[in-house]
């Protein structure tokens, strides 16, 4: 019978139940006596000198109490970036200066240039329709490839060129891969495009900044998933506020898929403005806004090689990608394609040499940074991919090639700079052979066939590095933080608990999984147990949640906090009983005394902790309140193999998935239930990726994709049910949870599943086409199908 | 998007020559413009009032006229400001050849938008520049022709979209729209 509560348990999400019922407090629910609304004028060039900035007709609208432009902002400081890259030469990266509004230049569609804060936000949007600036365009770098040419328009005058760095790595390595390559039985070569994403999360980012010059104490309530690193970022570098003198709360966030973990200029802007104006200030982004101020996703040009010797073994690969930075660097930006990208080339596989070459070039376009999976979707469609197009170039089995060369032994050591701890990468792919039904896949080839459409199959493994991550180890790559975790674990009277993580929900069911792992421990009910989490007065200093990163990291520091409790409450158990510490045992809510019939009840020893008239005061303090941080040893290996059924209609080109199967090792699972979800979702936004969505600029820099009138997200229709699974567990061998995490996966591995899947279509359908750039739309397909 | 095309007129190129240097009758060709004033030697300043799809915006801006051949080509450019919908730029290389007694008129379009117009329009903004070059260019033909049908002829009133505040001229506009 399957369990009701505790770890590997599914109960309902508690959280659910006032997101369900609209009575979620999300950011734009929180409205301050006084507070002020701020309208950004944001250029519509990609790229001009500001001439200057009329604001005069604008402050004397009705309503207006202040204009702000970029001169405002004068000994401000920079939003930061948070990582920094070395080059292949040794050199670091090149970093801009990144003003909170525009100061001089331009430098893409969407750039604030100026900021109307008004009494109601009606008023600040027509004043800053009054608002002239005096913009003069200058040529917009696009395209990547041009972008580093000599000559080319520079984005930042400042900088030598728009090349932000030329990384490769291993760089030792380099000249092995070249002669390896050389070498080679047959190399495969393939030029793809990641394609340019937006987030979309359901909210959009909003931002109420409050000052109380009584006490000196900023307040920024913000749509973060992150909150303490705003407030390192922002009070350390950008508005030079101490953090005891600002406390930033993320509160219900809805969604954020990686971009809402960078600090962005509105959130200083509204700290900032609500101390020079003395009242609060609001910013809620439109949707418009979104579409040109979140930080974009993924936007790589990559050519892979792999180099396979005669009995079709990997032996090198080597990538060359050029990864848009946008036009300014975003928070995490740097750290992308490059540690998040090039430690997963080895994937599944035990390739000997590989070397990655990764050119970042800032553009003019909205910063591109993390967005789910973030370099780890990237890696995996390049090699999943090129490992298809060999098999059929090679005319054997794409199951066989890749079972041939699995890695099997752990823990191993790839040639890229990560050590998998566990993994069987043998046993997903063998369970996606019986839950995908691969056997029956010619049966219904035929049935598809009799219909007159093309059905196609396509597989691919994965492997993604999350639970992100040894601070020691990313501070060497260039991490300018730590990314260990905290829990502080508070427990009252009555014996209920109230946990603080650094990690943030918006929308994973942390209230649920974490509820699940402290009662699971201590023997009580889970609503015995409240996560409180998105407050910087309230939880110990974290890190936030991304990178699949929040049970295997925060969840660990909550075992950790957890742990302490049980064993201070042993002791006041043992003195409450008279009973040695070491006899004593915790098992469903009860101290026993091993051996005997005594015992006590954990809401006995929490009022003895909080009521100590018979407590051992000479020993221990008083009271039950315990925090822990920690930080991960080593990254984590999630896993698995997905299958893609497609069917192409020969005449227009369209696709539709008919079957898609995720046979995933997250290691142990708290919560099967949120762990479906979580798959569900990321597949879901995969196969956008792969089939729908692109971020378009024209030659001019203007953003041409942004209402969803023209971004297609995927809707319920676009995808099939899914048929997922996580039975194979190989549990993480260095967090006490043995868990990998689960919120990536689906994003990371479906992509190359349904492009091999109508590549194959296309193949059947006897059209030789080996390749088709995401999205797969109807236009490109059908333009494919006739070039072949 | 760029586009080319041509216009039979039914007058002397002289004549078409004429008309295009005229802010009254580009004032009432140029679809949605509610203000034409200024001279071909020092360009003209325009306020016109158009909707691209979902967006509606009153666009400032100026026009100027280079490479004056009379009365054979010119090539007309101008840019105009929306606000927040953003804006709108373009040009047109113009060619007059007589023709049977009367005029082609040539004309090699490119138009440009950007910021709103750009993000929601982009889709249909070939299609709507199209539109507006036909209609520019049917008004012009009409304008200079002489309209062939009755001055005060009743029509229904013109959509939304032309944002004409003169009844009088919003009836002759909506009518081309129609037609």
């Amino acid at each position: 019978m399957p369990k009701d509560s505790g770890i590997g348990a599914s109960p309902k999400r508690r959280e659910d139940v006032r997101f369900l019922t609209g009575r979620g407090q999300y950011t734009d629910d929180i409205n301050i006596n006084g507070q002020l609304y701020v309208h950004f004028l944001r250029s519509d060039m990609a790229h001009a000198t500001i001439n200057g900035i009329d604001t005069s007709e604008a402050e004397g609208m009705p309503g207006v109490v202040r204009v702000f432009t970029g001169a405002d902002f004068e000994g401000v400081g920079s939003i930061p970036c948070g990582w920094q890259v070395t080059d292949r030469h040794g050199e670091p990266m090149q970093e801009p200066a990144h003003p909170v509004l525009a100061q001089g230049k331009v430098r893409h569609v969407g750039d604030p240039i100026a900021a109307v804060v008004a009494e109601t936000y009606a008023q600040a949007r027509d004043a800053a329709e009054a608002l002239v600036p005096d913009l003069e365009e200058l040529p917009a770098v696009i395209d990547m490839k041009d972008a580093v040419k000599d000559g080319t328009t520079k984005v930042h005058d400042d900088l030598t060129s728009n090349l932000c760095y030329d990384w490769g790595f291993v760089e030792e390595n380099r000249d092995a891969v070249a002669k390896a390559m050389d070498e080679a039985a047959h190399v495969t070569t393939l030029e793809l495009v990641n394609n340019r994403l937006v987030a979309n999360p359901m909210e959009p980012r909003v931002a109420v900044g409050d000052y109380n010059p009584g006490t000196d104490d900023h307040t920024l309530y913000t749509t973060s998933q992150n909150p303490h690193v705003i407030r390192l970022l922002m009070g350390a570098f950008v508005l030079g506020i101490p953090e005891h003198k600002l406390r930033v709360v993320a509160p219900d966030v809805g969604g954020g898929f990686g971009t809402k973990i960078f600090h962005y200029a509105e959130e200083a802007f509204v700290t900032f403005a609500a101390k020079q104006i003395g009242r609060p200030v609001k910013w809620t982004a439109s949707r418009s806004e979104a579409f040109m101020s979140d930080a974009h996703g993924r936007d790589h040009v990559t050519k892979i090689e792999l180099a396979l010797d005669a009995e079709n073994n990997f032996t090198a690969i080597r990538t060359e990608t050029y990864a848009n930075m946008g036009a300014y660097l975003s928070t995490f930006a740097p750290s992308v394609p490059t540690w998040l990208h090039g430690t997963l080339m080895a994937g599944n596989y035990k390739t000997p040499l590989i070397y990655v070459n990764v050119k970042a070039v800032f553009t003019n376009t909205v910063p591109v940074d993390a967005y789910r999976g973030a370099g780890r979707p990237e890696a995996t469609f390049q090699l999943e991919r090129v490992i298809d197009k060999a098999a059929r170039e090679l005319g054997v089995d794409p199951l066989a090639l890749r079972r041939q060369n699995f890695i099997t032994e752990f823990p191993y050591a790839t040639p890229v700079a990560v050590e998998y701890d566990t993994g069987d990468y043998e046993a997903t792919l063998s369970k996606l052979e019986e839950i995908a039904d691969i056997s029956g896949f010619e049966a219904r080839r035929r049935e598809s066939e009799a219909k007159g459409k093309w059905r196609g199959l396509g597989m691919n493994c994965y492997i993604e590095a999350c639970g992100i991550a040894p601070s020691a180890l990313v501070g060497q790559l260039g991490a300018r933080a730590g990314l260990y975790e905290s829990a502080t674990v508070r427990v009252n009277a009555t014996g209920g608990l109230s946990v603080m993580t650094g990690s943030h929900s918006h929308g994973q069911g942390h209230e649920t999984s974490f509820a699940q792992v402290v009662a699971d421990m201590i023997g009580i009910d889970d609503g015995m147990v409240e996560i409180v989490h998105g407050d910087t007065s309230k939880v110990p200093m974290g890190m936030g949640t991304y990178g699949s990163r929040s049970l295997a990291v925060g969840g660990s520091a909550i075992v950790r906090a957890t742990e302490k409790i049980i064993a201070k409450a042993k002791k006041i158990a043992a003195h409450l009983m008279e009973a040695s510490e070491g006899d004593i045992e915790l098992k469903d809510g009860q101290f026993t005394v091993a051996g005997t019939d005594k015992s006590v009840a954990w809401g006995d020893v929490t009022l003895a902790a909080y009521v100590p008239h018979n407590y051992p005061l000479e020993e221990i303090e008083p009271g039950l309140e315990e925090t822990a941080f920690y930080d991960p040893a080593n990254f984590t290996y999630p896993s698995g193999a997905y299958a893609c059924e497609v069917e192409v209609d020969p005449e227009t080109g369209h696709v539709t998935i008919e079957r898609f199967a995720a046979a995933d090792d997250f290691g142990n699972v708290v919560n099967p239930m949120i762990v479906e979800g979580q798959v569900h979702g990321g597949l879901a936004q995969g196969i956008g990726q792969a089939l729908l969505e692109n971020c378009s600029y024209d030659e001019d820099g203007q953003l041409i994709s942004a209402s969803y009138m023209d971004y297609a997200m995927p809707r319920a229709d676009d995808v099939p049910m899914f048929d997922v699974d996580h039975s194979c567990q190989t549990p993480c061998t260095h967090n006490p949870l043995g868990v990998k995490g689960c919120g990536e996966a689906g994003a990371i591995g479906s992509p190359p599943a349904v492009v091999n899947a109508v590549i194959d279509a296309l193949q059947s359908g006897g059209k030789n086409v080996m390749h088709i750039d995401m999205p797969l739309s109807p236009n490109r397909v059908w333009a494919a199908m006739q070039g072949a | 998007m760029k586009m080319t095309d041509s216009q039979t007129i039914d007058a002397p190129p002289d004549r078409v020559w004429a008309a295009l240097l005229d802010p009254e009758t580009l004032k009432a060709c140029v679809p949605g413009c509610q203000e034409m004033s200024g001279s071909p030697e020092d360009g003209f300043e325009a306020v016109v009032v158009q909707k691209v799809g979902p967006v509606k915006a009153t666009f400032k801006g100026g026009v100027t006229l280079e490479d004056m051949v009379e009365p054979a080509s010119l090539t007309i450019s101008g840019e105009g400001k929306g606000g927040a919908a953003g804006f709108a730029k373009g040009g047109a290389d113009v060619r007059l050849e007589p023709a049977d007694g009367g005029t082609e008129l040539h004309y090699d379009v490119e138009a440009k938008v950007g910021g709103k117009l750009a993000q929601l329009g982009s889709r249909i903004i070939d299609g709507f520049a199209k539109k507006m070059a036909d209609q520019f260019f049917t008004n012009f033909k009409e304008a200079v022709e002489g309209p062939k049908t009755a001055a005060n002829e009743a029509v229904p009133e013109a959509e939304d979209a032309e944002g004409e505040t003169d009844s009088e001229k919003k009836g002759w506009l909506g009518r081309l729209v129609k037609s």
